[in-house]
């Protein structure tokens, strides 16, 4: 029997997130983001007239997706799948062409001025050695968690059994994997 | 927000073809390891815990260091305020620190005049001469009570204690007076105790969570927003009253669009309801309370009724909340709030919102307000104060509010001109300010000018050039939290815990710790026994070693948490009351010993004339007033404040979303431009703005001119009778195009 391999998926519970941009700016400090981009971001939904209106808030960032765009469409190769399907791009492979940016249904992606497409990389280097993404960590609500979807006892793998969710923009067949938890 | 985003990617988009041929492309280009991961390096190779000082809340850190630079700040998990977990603002402290903008040199104004913001760089040798002979000269001729500080943050515990030293106990803060003072009343008169900061609420266990203009999730208190999101995922009902539609009352299952001004009817017909039919914790308040029977006569004809008439709730409304706030009893929570000071009846609302919580049983137990705990820390061995704290009673301003328990902001300023004050007819003749930009901190402004134009001196400690320090004599330029000893603070809370703050890196520029500061003011002033030791650090070290504390452990962790005690009933508490009667007075007999109504009694507050709409304001998670709006790193995700203007007016009078407006006033001052929010989120008879905008310094080079300054607007108040606090959200302003 082969260890079956890890699938890494994010949930926000839209129920919890007051769109603090904690996320935001943790994120911008981990991974040292250029002034002037963030590789995440908030969306406040607010739907109906007064006074009978609704409202969503959403932690969003690249989606890593199963059948990634971004990868297809890249024509050097630096998009790539790695490690439980984090979508990642190796900076010296990338030419800039922005095929990604123009593939990608989440817009996702920016031009880092070092000269790459830059964007969401699940922190991939923390949890290599065992620590969430820095945006999961700083979270004050609590709104993220992070696992691994093909380890049922991972809370993003209970979270999507026990609670109704949905993606963005299901109908573009990527299969992603952020999910957003109502 | 999506939008920003994109346009980051336009502005990316230059120049990238550049940069690629200095990445070692060579060694990578086709790259035998794709799955090398790039690791951003942004993990310090030391690891410093502190506590936060972007907000007043005390949350604890830790700071990473690499290279002799702050890389980033991320929460202490041993901390039981963050739990390991930062609102925005503590990610942000580095960009107060690598602020460019900030003081770097003392600042002496030799000529001009106030607020004129032409200084001369000097020495500290001079600045600190000048002050110290200064103060001096108003000590010898006027009396040390002519000299007040005002205060806001945890570094200024030290110059508090030079200004006792030197003997004045004209200590003031508007933080007491233009925010949380009626609701410290307003608790202390009915339970004995007011609820503190952090506040002693139990928002996690709630099962309703009562919210009335108070806005959490905007208002961002790190640990208490992490309890409310713990208790709506535990399934918590919101009940959220507010005249827009807030983040929490998006996460509201009952949202109460309330008419601004109403919110004691709301609150009486509440009562009513929950008496009426019987709702309330009657053994709790038969055992606890005094007065129920004057409460009952009190509230026999708020009807939801007559309330609807004035809030705009449907009664049935009122009637279904009411039930669902009692039938969580007590684990049900009617919040205190914390910027309170709006209508001038404030202490009295806060009275009616600490009467419901007693009518529920809430105080004292799980899921309400919980009575905290705090470790023991000996005091500093210093000789006895020349003064005694003041308190409003016995302030200069003449006037005497009976249950203010801290000295007014507004009052100091009122006793600063001659001709405004009572007692001894001598004016205040100077001011030492510290960390609070008191042109954004205090109402009526054109008074607020007048007052400094009079004074002898002002003196401006901070770390960056807000309006005030514009208008110092001498500025002494602090560092920040991440570069300094401050003092021991044993944070009452849920559980007794120590934290400490200590330096990270070493100040820099020619700013200067609080403690030195302060402690060079004293040497020249003869009160240098009252700062024995050569840095705070000592003074912190030599504190925690008389307690018995292990200080290494505590530099390390940062925190100390010592063994929880009952804050609730249900954890063995035994409940008791500090008022009087020992008891929860729901009927004061204190107030009606003042002559002030004993019930707190329904006042119906003056209405926007068609046209004007009445000014409400707020705040954002990413910053904590005035004093972030330069953060350049907080200032990406926001960077300026927008009219909230009801979308139906709004397209009434031809204005669209995202078009510059300025709002002008009843009394004429016209705002400078803020972009319009035309939004279904807010009641079409008032307008919001978020708090801490607008600002003119020229030093503030990135803040300045951002967004409108509702401060600016204030020109009217309506004090408190019993708190003597300022209500501010008396001011109606008209929208125009800019």
């Amino acid at each position: 029997m082969s260890v079956p391999k890890k699938r890494y998926a994010m949930t926000v519970d839209t129920r919890l997130c007051v769109g603090c941009k904690a996320c935001v700016l943790s994120c911008k400090a981990e991974n040292d983001v250029p002034d002037g981009f963030c590789r995440d971001w908030i969306v406040e939904d607010v739907r109906g007239e007064f006074p009978l209106l609704a409202a969503e808030i959403r932690s969003e960032r690249c989606n890593h997706c199963s059948d990634a765009p971004c990868v297809k469409n890249c024509p050097t190769g630096a998009s790539h799948v790695n490690e439980g399907g984090a979508v990642l791009v190796t900076h010296g492979k990338c030419s800039g062409c922005k095929a990604c940016i123009a593939a990608c249904p989440y817009d996702a992606r920016f031009v880092n001025p070092k000269g790459y497409i830059d964007k969401c990389t699940f922190c991939l280097h923390r949890v290599q050695v065992g620590v969430l993404p820095a945006c999961v960590t700083v979270c004050p609500t609590r709104t993220l968690a992070f696992g691994d979807l093909n380890d049922p006892e991972s809370p993003v793998a209970m979270n999507l059994s026990s609670r109704r969710w949905k993606v963005n923009h299901p109908e573009s067949g990527a299969q992603p994997n952020l999910y957003f938890l109502l | 927000m999506a939008q920003s985003r994109r346009e980051f990617i336009k502005i990316g988009g230059v120049g990238a073809a550049a940069a690629v041929a200095g990445t070692g492309l060579a060694s990578q280009w086709w790259g035998l390891d794709p799955d090398v991961v790039h690791d951003p390096g942004t993990d310090g190779e030391k690891i410093v815990p502190t506590f936060c000082e972007l907000c007043f809340w005390k949350c604890g850190v830790l700071a990473h260091v690499k290279n002799g630079r702050v890389t980033k700040i991320v929460g202490n998990p041993e901390h039981p305020l963050s739990n390991g977990r930062l609102c925005p603002r503590g990610t942000g402290g580095t960009g107060l620190l690598y602020d460019p903008d900030r003081l770097k040199k003392p600042l002496l104004r030799r000529k001009g005049k106030r607020g004129d913001q032409t200084f001369e760089e000097v020495s500290w040798e001079t600045a600190l001469d000048f002050t110290a002979e200064k103060l001096l000269k108003i000590q010898k001729e006027c009396g040390p009570e002519k000299v007040a500080l005002f205060s806001h943050g945890f570094g200024g515990s030290f110059f508090k204690h030079l200004l006792f030293a030197y003997g004045s106990g004209n200590v003031t803060a508007p933080s007491y007076g233009q925010c949380r003072g009626p609701r410290e009343v307003g608790f202390q008169l009915t339970f004995g105790s007011p609820v503190g900061s952090p506040e002693t609420l139990d928002v996690a266990n709630a099962r309703v969570i009562t919210l009335i203009g108070s806005h959490l999730g905007e208002n961002m208190h790190n640990t208490q927003v992490q309890d409310f999101a713990a208790a709506i995922a535990k399934g918590a009902t919101v009940i959220a009253v507010d005249p827009r539609f807030s983040t929490a009352a998006g996460k509201a299952k009952y949202w109460l669009p309330i008419k601004p001004g109403t919110d004691m009817a709301l609150l009486l017909a509440w009562m009513h309801v929950i008496i009426n039919e019987g709702l309330y914790d009657r053994e709790y308040v038969e055992t606890h309370a005094t007065g129920f029977e004057e409460l009952r006569k009190h509230v026999a004809d708020k009807t939801p009724e007559w309330a609807f008439t004035e809030t705009t709730i449907r009664p049935e409304v009122i009637v279904e909340t009411a039930r669902v706030i009692a039938g969580a009893r007590p684990a049900s929570l009617i919040h205190p709030g914390r910027h309170t000071t709006w209508y001038g009846d404030d202490a009295q609302r806060s009275r009616a919102v600490a009467i419901l919580n007693a009518l529920v049983g809430s105080w004292g137990r799980r899921g309400g307000i919980f009575v905290p705990s705090s470790m023991k820390v000996p005091a500093t061995p210093v000789p006895a104060y020349a003064a005694k704290p003041k308190t409003a009673q016995d302030h200069p301003n003449g006037v005497a509010y009976p249950f203010a328990d801290e000295v007014l902001s507004h009052g100091v300023c009122d006793a600063t001109i001659p001709g405004r004050i009572g007692g001894d007819g001598c004016p205040i003749k100077a001011w030492i300010v510290y960390g609070t930009n008191l042109l954004q901190a205090l109402p009526q402004r054109a008074n607020v000018l007048e007052a400094i134009q009079k004074l002898d001196l002002l003196v401006a400690i901070d770390v960056l050039p807000a309006e005030i320090v514009g208008y110092a004599d001498v500025v002494l330029p602090e560092c920040t939290y991440l570069e300094r000893w401050d003092d021991v603070a044993p944070v009452p809370w849920r559980e007794p815990f120590l934290a400490i703050r200590q330096p990270v890196v070493p100040p820099l520029f020619d700013s200067k710790p609080g403690w030195w500061i302060a402690k060079q003011l004293a040497n020249r002033m003869n009160l240098g026994q009252y700062f024995p030791w050569d840095d705070a650090g000592a003074m912190v070290e030599a504190r925690l070693a008389a307690g018995g504390y292990d200080v290494a452990a505590l530099k390390a962790k940062g925190v100390v948490r010592g063994k929880p005690v009952p804050t609730t009933t249900e954890d063995g508490l035994a409940l008791s009351f500090a008022t009087p009667s020992k008891k929860i007075e729901l009927y004061s007999k204190q107030m009606e010993a003042a002559g002030l109504p004993p019930l707190p009694p329904y006042t119906r507050h003056e209405q926007p004339a068609s046209g004007q709409f009445r000014l409400l304001f707020g705040r954002t998670p990413v910053h904590t007033f005035g004093r972030t709006t330069n953060n350049r790193f907080l200032s990406e995700v926001t960077n300026d404040n927008e009219v909230w203007l009801n979308a139906k007016i709004a397209k009434e009078r031809g204005l669209a979303n995202g078009e510059r407006v300025v709002l002008v006033n009843q009394d004429g001052v016209r705002s400078t431009p803020a972009k319009l929010k035309a939004t279904q989120r807010i009641r079409p008879d008032c307008v919001f703005v978020v708090h801490g905008y607008g600002h003119t310094s020229e030093g503030l080079k990135f803040a300045k001119n951002r967004g409108l300054d509702d401060s600016a607007l204030v020109t009217k108040i309506a004090v408190d009778p019993v708190a003597g606090s300022t209500g501010m959200s008396v001011n109606f302003v008209s929208v125009e195009r800019a």
